[in-house]
């Protein structure tokens, strides 16, 4: 990569000051996530996409594992003939990630050769294997759910004497913990295992209409690809039928907006038969649609909804208020199937020769076969199965708080997981030796100095790369993973002073322009606060943010493509939204007056 | 069909594509789009078959014909000696009697609402307006004129553009045999316009076939085809109908019918209106409508002139429709080399071999 025109515009990753107050930072994470000297030849981009914050040293893991098996697919398993896996670095506690390429044209086909045949075989059984994978998916996350985080009371459970099973608990605490770690693992290995491949095929869809029809928009690609029945909106449907039923059951006066879950819940035991029946249609949503995160999948602190019903309870009242307006909740299925089959129809009409029409039908097929992977999986992997892992976690926290080696259990999540391996011997060995942990004197001062350095780290204006810019970004799979064209490129390398200091850019994700009060939330525990007419800023939205759609006037977001189900869910809604931005959350304050350009992906300041 | 190439005048409603060999391509496409439906101003052709019963009286031993077919394609000062020579001749003789009758009487029927109502006299050749372009802009065109006398002598003077040095010099590089030479004469009603412009049902820029890009300004659309005001520019996108870019540009001036020299002259525009839009959402989609209409109709992307008239309600005038022409051209290859099976696709755009 050489460099572009003289003057990098982007500070070398050895150029890279600390931040005041969180140095030392570098402890958090694994030695091989340092940059090396070697790395300043290389061209580096920050992946704010899926680490929009500082990494708790906990949760760095996830971009390690997440990294083993996005490579492992990549490089060795399919063998993609132009790209190799990608690497990451973590400085000031944000990733930092770089792909390899494969520029040798004999390599290329030499890979080629290999890929034709394994992701031939892949394409080939595509919907039979992936009906595979989702049992596979489900029994990890059963796994996970019943690992046995060993209690380590007073003396060893009678059953183990009695069992003579001759292995005491102190044992099963590394093992489980491995274990957990084990499936964590395999989970990412099968999260990647049909998803680049899924992408890929999109991807070829998606040139093609770029270059048939050069100004198409990303998200009217979007829109002819997008299946219809998602699992990801499945838990909003399952609200909509609570709301139905809490009608039909006579119990719908004990919600409101205000009202806590548990309170709520309470309230409805109490009724007796009506609020009894209620609750059970409660238990038939929550397993296993609730088990989804407000989040993208990689923070500990992104909890399911089942984790904290505040966000459901706080929904279904709306709802039960449309309902008795007489509004029709249901999605419209059949409306949204019919435009998209007009919207494929009239594009196809447009191609120019037959050989072009079939063509598009080759791709568009194939793509329809694939993408329900591609919007599936993250339910499974993502949310349902990541939600439970980090509940798992917080077991083994729970443990070390018992011990004495953390004051709570959530401070677990501030060491990395080798040093958690470290904590649990030591309460292996001090249970063992009817000591106290050592671990407490250790690790206390340790997790007070982290959160410290992530509170000042989050701060920290970071990059958007780093490196030697190259040239043009042309590799596909570069442009399919990350979204980074030479016009991203282009568009960051400008200096701060001839960016406009009003406007936000990201990727346009629903169509329109709407001008409206900002609303930001950094977390969706703040969801309630949304008034009518906002104008919704957040981190990242998905499906679990459905509730307010039907309020918001436009919806901003930090994180996500015009793929992500924000912007699927703005479109269904009618509302403009723009996705993918990097920063909205940090450069908007709440009661702003802000225009969102859902058209051209621009969010405006205007006071 | 059949009697059209016998009529010595056809009304525009009367024909259609078929007819280009007794009407011109110009005649006949006007006819095809009037009777699509399509709002075209009112008007009629005078046939081939005049030109040739003309030619018939004003070289009735065939010289003309011949000394042009003698003339070599690169000498161009024989070209213009012969050119002048012949274009005064034909402009000073008479047309044939019944000839002249039938315009008189087509032009009063077509101004029977206003005795004063200007034409336009457009040359209508049989290869113009083809997708082979190379013929058109080559003769002459007349605006604004009233009266009988005037259009009469302006149709003579469009036969006679036929000879000029361009037109000569065009033929005989494609030894070109004149006795196949054939001109119809669109004589039309004008539009006085509020505003008017052109339309490509496709991008100008990059060919995409899934917009249609407007561009328009106050007054008659002469003043855009010469460049002498920057339009402004809309883009519509043909499948949602949604207006997905703008330019309002600044426009200092305008052209006008200059209604006593005949012709055309300058305006200022009003200082006001310099930096409004000229058209509305509402006219716009309308406009894009009518193109989307026009180019279903042909099955291909199409260039188009357009006016609105004067008046509250949007009256949107059809002024011409020719294929596009720069970007078909590449049409012919398919976007992506056709394959057996959407894998193939995929192996071709991950090999790095598209």
């Amino acid at each position: 990569m050489s460099r572009n025109g003289g003057k990098n515009p982007f500070p070398l990753p050895s150029e890279i000051a600390g931040v005041p107050g969180a140095e030392g930072w570098e402890e958090m994470y694994p030695y091989f996530s340092h940059f090396r000297p070697e790395d300043d030849e290389r061209f580096w981009f920050y992946n704010s996409m899926h680490f929009p914050e500082p990494m708790p040293a906990f949760d760095a893991m996830s971009a390690e594992i997440a990294y083993i098996a996005l490579g492992a697919v990549m490089t060795r398993v399919f063998a993609f003939p132009t790209a190799l896996g990608i690497e990451h670095r973590i400085v000031n506690g944000r990733v930092y990630i770089t792909s390899n390429a494969v520029t040798d044209p004999d390599e290329i086909q030499r890979r080629l050769a290999e890929f034709q045949k394994r992701a031939g075989h892949y394409y080939a059984n595509w919907t039979k294997l992936f009906g595979e994978w989702k049992e596979r998916m489900q029994a990890l996350v059963r796994e996970v759910k019943a690992v046995r985080v060993p209690e380590l009371g007073d003396f060893e459970p009678m059953s183990t004497v009695e069992t003579a099973r001759g292995i005491a608990e102190n044992h099963y605490v590394r093992e489980a913990f491995n274990r957990t770690l084990e499936l964590y693992s395999k989970m990412w290995q099968h999260h990647f295992e049909f998803l680049m491949l899924g992408y890929g095929a999109y991807l070829v869809f998606f040139q093609f209409c770029k270059t048939a029809f050069p100004e198409i928009k990303d998200q009217t690609v979007s829109r002819m690809v997008a299946g219809i029945d998602v699992l990801m909106f499945r838990a909003d449907d399952e609200l909509k039928r609570l709301a139905r039923k809490a009608i039909e059951f006579g119990v719908d006066g004990k919600f409101t907006e205000t009202g806590k879950a548990e309170d709520i819940m309470h309230a409805l035991e109490q009724l007796g038969e009506p609020g009894r029946k209620w609750l059970a249609e409660l238990e038939i949503s929550r397993e296993p649609w609730f088990n989804i995160s407000p989040g993208d999948g990689f923070y500990h602190h992104e909890r399911s909804w089942n984790d904290d019903l505040s966000l459901p309870f706080s929904a279904i009242p709306r709802y039960i208020q449309m309902v008795k307006d007489g509004a029709n909740l249901d999605r419209p299925k059949e409306r949204l199937t019919a435009e998209r089959t007009k919207l494929i129809a009239d594009y196809r009409e447009l191609l120019a020769t037959d050989e072009d029409k079939a063509s598009f039908d080759q791709m568009l097929a194939l793509s329809h076969e694939v993408f329900p992977y591609v919007e599936d999986h993250k339910f499974y992997c993502e949310h349902w199965f990541v939600t439970s892992f980090y509940n798992k976690m917080r077991e083994f926290g729970a443990l070390l708080a018992r011990k004495g080696v953390v004051k709570n259990g959530e401070d677990i999540f501030q060491l990395r997981y080798q040093e958690i391996e470290e904590a649990l011997a030591d309460v292996a060995l001090s249970w063992a030796a009817g000591t106290p942990c050592a671990g407490g004197q250790h690790f206390q001062p340790i997790i007070a100095r982290r959160k410290k350095m992530l509170a000042v780290l989050k701060e920290w204006n970071a990059p958007p790369a780093l490196g030697p810019m190259p040239e043009a970004i042309e590799d596909p799979a570069v442009q399919m993973l990350w979204g980074i064209t030479s016009e991203s490129l282009e568009m960051w390398s400008r200096p701060d002073s001839e960016r406009d200091a009003h406007e936000i850019r990201g990727f346009a994700a629903a169509p329109g322009v709407v001008e409206g009060i900002a609303r930001v939330l950094k977390d969706v525990s703040e969801i309630s606060s949304v008034a009518e007419g906002d104008i919704l800023i957040c981190p990242v939205t998905n499906p679990s943010w459905g509730p307010v759609f039907g309020k918001i006037k436009a919806a901003v977001s930090d994180i996500g493509g015009t793929m992500s189900h924000a912007a699927i869910v703005a479109r269904e809604y009618g509302l403009p939204a723009v996705v993918g931005t990097g920063q909205a959350t940090r450069r908007i304050v709440t009661g702003q007056r802000v225009r969102v350009d859902g058209d051209r992906g621009i969010v405006t300041i205007l006071e | 069909m059949a009697d059209s190439a016998t009529l010595r005048v056809s009304l525009f409603h009367a024909i259609g594509l078929g007819d280009t060999l007794s009407v011109g391509g110009k005649g006949a496409n006007l006819g095809e789009l009037t009777r699509a439906g399509i709002r075209v101003p009112p008007g009629f052709v005078v046939t081939t078959a005049c030109f040739v019963e003309f030619l018939a009286t004003a070289d009735p031993n065939r010289s003309i014909r011949r000394a042009i077919e003698s003339l070599d394609a690169a000498d161009t000062n024989a070209i213009a000696a012969l050119s002048g020579e012949v274009r005064a001749r034909l402009e000073a003789a008479a047309l044939p009697a019944a000839v002249e009758d039938e315009i008189a009487a087509h032009y009063s029927k077509l101004c029977a609402a206003d005795a004063d109502m200007p034409v336009a006299v457009r040359s209508s050749a049989t290869s113009e307006d083809s997708e082979d372009a190379s013929f058109a802009g080559l003769q002459d065109t007349y605006l604004w004129l009233r009266g009988a006398e005037r259009v009469i002598h302006h149709v003579r003077a469009c036969w006679a553009s036929l000879y000029s040095p361009e037109s000569v010099a065009y033929r005989r590089r494609l030894n070109f045999p004149e006795d196949g030479l054939a001109m119809g004469v669109v004589v039309q009603q004008m539009v006085n316009s509020r505003c008017s412009g052109v339309m490509f049902t496709r991008s100008p820029l990059t060919g995409d076939r899934s917009v249609i890009a407007i561009e328009g300004s106050y007054g008659l659309g002469s003043c855009i085809v010469s460049g002498e005001v920057t339009p402004d520019k809309f883009v519509v996108n043909k499948v949602s109908g949604d207006i997905v870019d703008r330019a309002v540009m600044q426009k200092t001036m305008m052209h006008v019918p200059d209604l006593e020299a005949g012709g055309i002259s300058e305006r200022a525009v009003e200082e006001a209106l310099q930096n409004v839009a000229c058209l509305s959402d509402a006219e716009v989609t309308a406009l894009a409508k009518l193109g989307r209409n026009i180019e279903k109709h042909y099955g291909k992307p199409q260039d188009i002139e357009w006016a609105i008239a004067h008046g509250d309600d949007t009256e949107i005038f059809l002024l011409q429709s020719r294929p596009e022409t720069v970007w078909s051209r590449k049409d012919a290859k398919p976007v992506v080399a056709p394959k057996a099976n959407a894998l193939e696709h995929v192996f071709a755009v991950f090999g790095g071999k598209r």
